[in-house]
């Protein structure tokens, strides 16, 4: 951590704050989390867990996309922008370094998250614990899925990076982010889902498909949170595929991501010529 | 080491094209160079060159002896891009706050804000600001913590008359401070009276370099002189003089500098025909044209 980091990190979080940033994105966390909440506590007395388990299940879907859409909506332009207005030369002037830019700008954006999170989950999490209950389990599980949304955030951010250095212009960064969404969040599990319909339950279903899911951050993030808590697997209906994987496999990857994320982010932006 | 910003010899090439050929330049702290060139000459990637943001294939650049782009030289170089604009988000004190954090100079910020005339609009969002407050907010960054080097790229694009004043006052400012300028520009007018030496790029291959005293004498353009004669005698001092006749009543001679005294003693004893004679030396456009034209041997 160097004082230019920080520096960056300040100034970019300023940012976040004036430009509504951080509001609009704890605003869409409380709203989003608090709906799937609510709309989502039929099946309580049916299954009958307490009703934030309910909640953390119906959550941890609604983070899979929404974590990864924040984050790359964040730093999409955190290069390109500056370069399409003519000051990454002027940063890159200053002896600062590339990566403790790069670190700047990652500590005051998951730091934005993170607060976006916490708020949005911890909310729809009290209120449900509030009406319907909540047990140690189902406690642990909120702070499970709380501490996961961020790292799956981390990950989304350092790829945003990435693509914001290696894009000509923040317009095409955005949409380049919008194909990394749509890739890791969607077509992958369709992907996989094809494969295995393919396979009938053959060598690829048993022994690979596990490995290759976990391998993606965002089904890593599922994976997570569904095989910790039996409750929560139980309402989520997926066991099958979680089973299958040693316990460490869904961590390991969640842990490791941001850092392959950063490192890549790294290299493409040490080859930015402003 | 006598000079804050040494150039040798540097060749880029971008592709196969090569866009700086042999470039030798160097100045010395407290002087003023004015790099001039057509769009496309070079002076944008000789300034990145040196502030090592793109590599050089060959040949070598100092900064007050230490490489382009290490953290010794980035110390001590301003730079202030082309037309540079800031995140419209942060006022103009937090901006300029955040630079001096990343220098690592403890800067009296408000003060410099007033130095460039920004005092007013101190603590208002820049993306309020003009083109030429965004420029002076750009030039006030350059003048944190006493650079060796700063390189300046087109400092009065968007400038009003007044404030290309004040910015040339400025740049005398960081010169008398020992700073080494280097301006790009294609402000020619401007250029003339307010800089030390002048060095032409011509697609990445240094033309000139001189004093523009000594560009002029070497370039041996001529000067102009415009004779006026009184009303109805235009023939007679056409036949007397020579020249060409540039409308009803005046002709004009074209000579060598050191012609220009003989001609004037010549014109001054035609007498009473003539009511008026003015002269014009060869200006920095004139040179620049000489300098920067194709096929020149």
């Amino acid at each position: 951590m160097t004082p230019r980091a920080l520096a960056i990190a300040g100034s970019e979080l300023r940012i976040l704050r004036r430009n509504r940033w951080l509001f609009m994105a704890t605003l869409i966390m409380v709203l989003f989390a608090l709906a799937l909440t609510f709309a989502g506590s039929a099946p309580t007395g049916s299954l009958g867990v307490d009703m934030l388990t309910v909640s953390v299940a119906s959550m941890t879907t609604l983070s899979v996309y929404l974590a990864p859409l924040l984050a790359l909506m964040m730093s999409f332009d955190a290069i390109s922008g500056d370069r399409d207005r003519g000051s990454l030369s002027l940063l890159l002037s200053y002896p600062a370094g590339r990566g403790e830019i790069l670190l700047g700008k990652f500590l005051s954006h998951l730091a934005a998250l993170a607060f976006a999170m916490t708020v949005g989950f911890g909310t729809a999490g009290a209120l449900a614990a509030w009406s319907g209950g909540a047990g140690v389990d189902s406690l642990l599980a909120l702070g499970r899925l709380i501490a996961t949304s961020i790292l799956l955030g981390a990950v989304f951010l350092a790829l945003g990076y990435g693509v914001s250095s290696i894009s000509g212009s923040s317009t095409a960064a955005a949409g380049m982010s919008a194909a990394l969404w749509l890739i890791f969040v969607v077509l992958y599990d369709l992907g996989l889902l094809g494969a295995v319909v393919m396979d009938e339950g053959g060598v690829f279903t048993q022994s690979i498909f596990p490995w290759l899911m976990v391998a993606n951050p965002a089904d890593a993030f599922r994976v997570w949170n569904i095989a910790a808590s039996e409750t929560i697997a139980v309402t989520s209906g997926m066991t099958g595929a979680a089973s299958a994987l040693p316990s460490w496999a869904a961590p390991l990857s969640l842990l490791i991501w941001p850092l392959i994320g950063l490192g890549l982010a790294r290299v493409a932006f040490g080859r930015v010529e402003p | 080491m006598d000079n804050s910003l040494i150039i040798k010899s540097v060749n880029k090439f971008r592709g196969k094209a090569q866009v700086l050929q042999d470039i030798d330049l160097t100045v010395a702290p407290g002087e003023r160079l004015a790099l001039l060139g057509h769009n496309g000459a070079g002076k944008s990637t000789l300034i990145k060159s040196i502030l090592g943001l793109t590599p050089i294939h060959g040949g070598s650049i100092s900064i007050n002896g230490a490489a382009p782009g290490s953290a010794a030289a980035r110390r001590d170089t301003a730079f202030l891009p082309e037309a540079v604009s800031f995140h419209p988000a942060l006022t103009g004190r937090e901006q300029l706050s955040l630079f001096a954090n990343l220098s690592g100079a403890s800067a009296d910020v408000p003060a410099l804000l007033e130095r460039v005339g920004l005092a007013d609009a101190l603590d208002r969002r820049i993306g309020t600001y003009s083109k030429g407050m965004r420029q002076r907010l750009g030039l006030a960054q350059v003048l944190l913590g006493r650079p060796k080097v700063a390189l300046l790229d087109e400092p009065t694009s968007g400038l009003d008359p007044i404030s290309r004043q004040d910015l040339y006052a400025i740049i005398d400012e960081l010169a008398e401070q020992g700073t080494a300028v280097l301006i790009a520009s294609h402000a020619l007018t401007e250029v003339e009276a307010r800089t030390d030496r002048i060095a032409i790029l011509r697609k990445g291959v240094k033309v000139a370099d001189n004093t523009l005293a000594e560009l002029s004498s070497e370039a041996a353009l001529p000067t102009r002189l415009r004779i006026t004669a009184r009303a109805g005698e235009i023939e007679k001092l056409a036949q007397q003089v020579g020249g060409t006749r540039v409308n009803g009543a005046s002709v004009e001679l074209r000579c060598r500098a050191d012609q220009k005294m003989n001609e004037l003693r010549r014109i001054a004893a035609l007498g009473d025909v003539v009511v008026d004679v003015s002269m014009t030396p060869p200006k920095l456009e004139d040179l620049y044209r000489h300098f920067a034209k194709e096929n020149r041997p």
